[in-house]
């Protein structure tokens, strides 16, 4: 394998008596789609918190291209190329999709303090941006605001703002989160055309999408990693079924 | 300025240096009774209420007249209490009730309008000048503290006051079923509306409390200054420093930063000019003294939240 | 900005009636509305910084007041000692020079005050930054020097070549010229690229971090500009009023500024000149019509208007400007 973009070693985190993850180790390799899936209250928000960086882990580390980043700010990590998407949607709902993704192209650009010239008349960051709405297929909706969009665009919205930062690993936090079958099917199309040139960790909890999608899946449970291997071996792994078929 | 400054003459003397103390303890546990309610507010309501100031001012004003009226001090008190309770309740109902889904903005700006009623409505009824509220006998002494040490009875009686006002809200918080509501909602507001609860009750009921504690505090003090339209904003934003040091919805943080900015504040005024005379000149250290000993609890709440931006006792979780 | 053409209309009445009518009155010897006109343009200026940053930054400042104060008692001292001597650093006349010292002054203030208010949010920043302007009111007030409380008498205005204060149609003129420059600088920065920033850490602050943004420096460098901006206003309105003291920055004249804002309407352009037209016009006129309904009322004319307040929040949201255009670009 070639180096791994994304490495957590050992992350754990406490919040009183309870233990949201213990000892969670996951790589992410090179082009790769690792999905994390588990349980309700597996530890799953808690994970993704800690590697996007709002969560500071009690212990264990995040490294990133061989860099270690684990007391790195959320948006320096953002700069280093790890970006996320949001479970509940997270986007400037008063702005128009546009906005929305171009700020984020306007971000990689480097600093902005520049105070005079109107933002929404720079090609430059303009056009990238609704190249990848074009990508995203939401191209015709670029001067709606986001307010007026259907669940299910908000969600490519999301995916789109992520991938305008030109990011070497999507952080995708249940992107599937809501959705219905037909918007399922389309987020799971894109994601598969994402996956050949991006590195990807997919926290999902749909399982349909999870095993059309995964190189690799990881199965958390109570805060700790059970088995890791690819959908076929998952699939016959003799903890993964206890967990999930014991638990329900 | 209170007259027994005069029997002692030397700057750090102990005497002086405890009674200072006895003030600063005092202010602080007036202090405590406007930030226990600004706080609760906040942390379980989410509410800005800058008017919270105005619940002082009128219970100084509605006791003064009582006391009038009645003659007698503890009578002005008792009666004054439900009243400005009915004034908290009305207030809530007719305004605040429906400002809890609102913005912090409109907080601001409706409370502020409160204010201004409230200033306006004491202007009408009770004049511009302030009013003295005479004290009965019995509290116009002093009382022998230590030998050789007498403090003023009213002060011993506030600070006696405010302590039992601080044990009785601990035990409310925390050993009754309110207060388990009131922790429950500082912490997680929408595990209140989970469980069931009124919450609109228990809203009117926390707004209230608040508003009675402030309005005793105003009655506390009317003796010593006078009651007079502007007593509360001028100590609201105190009680708001307090607030933010000790950490919203914390009445033990509450407490503390109350006792602290009590102290700070008065032993400040009186000792501040002493401490920088021994590194500057006199001249210098007069000039100073009184600008850093005004700035001195607001430059604490810097320092504090420069290190902990949360003040110093956060609720557990948002 | 779903109809931009109809508040573009709004700015431009308002801005010609500033222009024409105060000048009018002026000439016509109605010298009493010039300076209810220059009072109201120097309260535009600081409405609009503080648009700046609570309307489109999203930072409910409850301290701008502060600023005023700083501004002008940078023109009161400099002038002061000019006069009376001591303190050369800072002792001239020129009018250059102490509006720099406002500008500076106040920028500074703002970076120091703005670094630790901006580490909190919510309710902590509107309570920290009330009590950093009340923190700066005792310190005025143990000023003996300057007056402390009872404030002190400009008794010689800023000097500047060709203009003069001292002609109340030239200060008013400066003063408007100075509001014009300060709504289209805020235009300016709303719509640039820093301005983005700062919507969208108003609206998701978040999201903008997760797309790399260190949404405080952002907002500290947008705290400094708006605070400079109202140093500036407090240097003309102490100009204006020839005495300053440490009224000017008591925390309810922090909460008027915010009244002009978001009853004007936040984060719109014109919102906060129109919240100061209406503020001073109810300030004045409100007691003169109490007066007439009944004599002697006037002197309670802050009831009526505190109820107006309360109703205006229960029932008129987004301010003046959302009333009249509907759906302006902020929520």
């Amino acid at each position: 394998m070639s180096n791994p973009v994304l490495v957590t070693s050992r992350l754990s985190k406490h919040f009183g008596g309870v233990t949201a993850t213990d000892d969670v180790s996951i790589t992410v390799n090179k082009f790769e789609t690792h999905a994390v899936i588990g349980p309700n209250g597996a530890g799953k928000t808690t994970l993704v918190s800690q590697i996007s960086g709002s969560l500071k882990p009690d212990g264990g580390k995040v490294f990133f291209n061989g860099r270690d980043i684990t007391s790195m700010s959320v948006n320096r990590r953002a700069l280093a190329g790890l970006a996320r998407s949001f479970q509940i949607t997270s986007l400037v709902m008063s702005m128009t999709v546009l906005d929305n993704v171009a700020l984020a192209v306007q971000a990689r650009s480097g600093h902005s303090f520049k105070f005079w010239k109107p933002a929404r008349n720079i090609a430059s960051i303009r056009q990238p941006a609704m190249q990848i709405l074009e990508t995203v297929g939401l191209a015709e909706r670029a001067d709606h605001k986001v307010s007026s969009l259907s669940h299910g665009e908000r969600r490519q919205v999301e995916i789109a703002v992520a991938l305008a930062t030109d990011p070497d690993l999507l952080l995708l936090d249940e992107p599937m989160a809501g959705m219905g079958a037909t918007e399922s099917a389309a987020m799971v199309k894109l994601l598969k055309n994402l996956g050949k040139e991006k590195s990807i960790l997919l926290v999902e909890h749909d399982m349909d999408a999870v095993f059309a999608l995964a190189d690799r899946i990881s199965v958390l449970v109570y805060g700790r990693i059970i088995a890791t291997g690819t959908p076929d071996e998952i699939r016959k792994d003799e903890a993964v079924l206890h967990a999930y078929l014991g638990e329900n | 300025m209170p007259p027994f400054i005069q029997t002692a003459k030397i700057p750090m003397d102990l005497t002086l240096l405890t009674i200072q103390f006895m003030n600063g303890l005092q202010l602080g546990v007036l202090l405590f009774m406007l930030a226990a309610g600004l706080s609760l507010t906040f942390g379980i309501m989410d509410l800005v209420n800058l008017a919270h100031g105005s619940f002082y001012m009128a219970g100084a004003f509605i006791s003064a007249s009582i006391i009038f009226w009645t003659g007698s001090f503890v009578w002005g008190v008792l009666l004054a209490i439900p009243l400005v309770g009915l004034l908290g309740l009305v207030t809530e109902f007719l305004v605040i009730r429906h400002l809890y889904s609102r913005s912090h903005l409109d907080h601001v700006l409706a409370t502020f309008g409160i204010i201004l009623v409230f200033d306006s409505l004491v202007h009408i009824f009770w004049g511009s000048n302030g009013i003295s509220v005479p004290l009965p006998v019995w509290l116009d002494g002093q009382v022998e503290i230590f030998t050789g040490m007498v403090f003023p009875t009213f002060r011993l009686v506030i600070i006696i006051t405010g302590l039992l006002m601080a044990v009785g809200l601990y035990i409310l918080v925390n050993h009754t079923r309110l207060g388990m509501l009131i922790r429950a909602g500082a912490s997680d507001r929408t595990m209140v509306s989970a469980l069931g609860i009124n919450i609109q009750l228990l809203f009117a009921m926390v707004f209230t409390l608040g508003a009675v504690l402030a309005a005793i505090a105003g009655m506390l003090i009317a003796p010593i200054t006078e009651a007079s339209i502007g007593m509360g904003g001028q100590i609201i934003i105190t009680a708001f420093v307090v607030v933010v040091i000790g950490g919203v919805g914390s009445m033990k943080g509450a407490f503390v930063a109350a006792m602290l900015v009590g102290l700070i504040d008065t032993l400040g005024r009186s000792y501040l000019d002493d401490l920088f005379k021994l590194v500057m000149s006199p001249g210098a250290a007069e000039t100073a003294a009184p600008a850093i000993s005004a700035m001195a609890i607001y430059i604490l709440m810097a320092a504090i939240l420069a290190v902990r931006p949360q003040g110093l006792f956060p609720p557990k979780v948002r | 900005m779903s109809k931009p053409s109809s508040s573009a209309i709004i700015t431009a009445i308002i801005l010609l009636a500033l222009a024409i009518i105060p000048v009018t009155a002026s000439l016509t010897g109605q010298g009493f509305y010039l300076d209810l006109a220059t009072r109201l343009v120097c309260l535009a200026i600081a409405a609009v910084s503080l648009n700046l940053i609570l309307g489109i930054g999203g930072m409910a400042s409850f301290g701008h007041a502060v600023f005023i104060g700083i501004g002008a008692y940078a023109v009161g001292i400099a002038s002061y000692h000019a006069t009376y001597g001591d303190f050369d650093l800072v002792a001239t006349y020129s009018g250059l020079f102490q509006i720099t010292l406002a500008v500076v002054l106040s920028a500074l203030f703002a970076l120091i005050t703005g670094a630790i208010s901006l580490r909190t949010k919510g309710v902590h920043f509107i309570m920290i930054t009330m009590a950093f302007g009340q923190m700066m009111y005792y310190f005025f007030v143990s000023l003996d020097t300057y007056g402390g409380d009872d404030g002190l008498t400009i008794d010689v205005r800023s000097q500047f070549p060709l203009i003069s204060f001292d002609n109340p149609l030239q200060l008013y003129l400066v003063s408007y010229v100075v509001l014009l420059i300060s709504i289209f600088t805020v235009w300016k920065l709303a719509n640039s690229r820093f301005g983005m920033v700062l919507k969208g850490a108003k609206a998701n602050e978040d999201r903008m971090r997760a797309i790399g943004y260190n949404t405080y420096i952002y907002r500290l460098v947008a705290y400094v500009i708006a605070g400079a901006m109202c140093g500036l206003s407090g240097a003309l309105l102490g100009n204006f009023t020839t005495f300053i003291s440490p009224a000017m920055i008591d925390w309810t004249r922090s909460g008027e500024l915010m009244f002009m804002v978001i009853l004007g309407g936040a984060g719109t352009i014109i919102g906060p000149v129109i919240g100061a037209v209406i503020f001073v016009v109810v300030e004045h006129f409100l007691p003169i019509i109490m007066n007439l309904i009944k004599p002697g009322s006037g002197l309670y004319w802050h009831l009526p208007f505190g109820i107006i307040l309360i109703l205006a929040v229960l029932f008129a949201r987004g301010g003046l400007m959302g009333l009249m255009s509907r759906g302006g670009d902020d929520e």
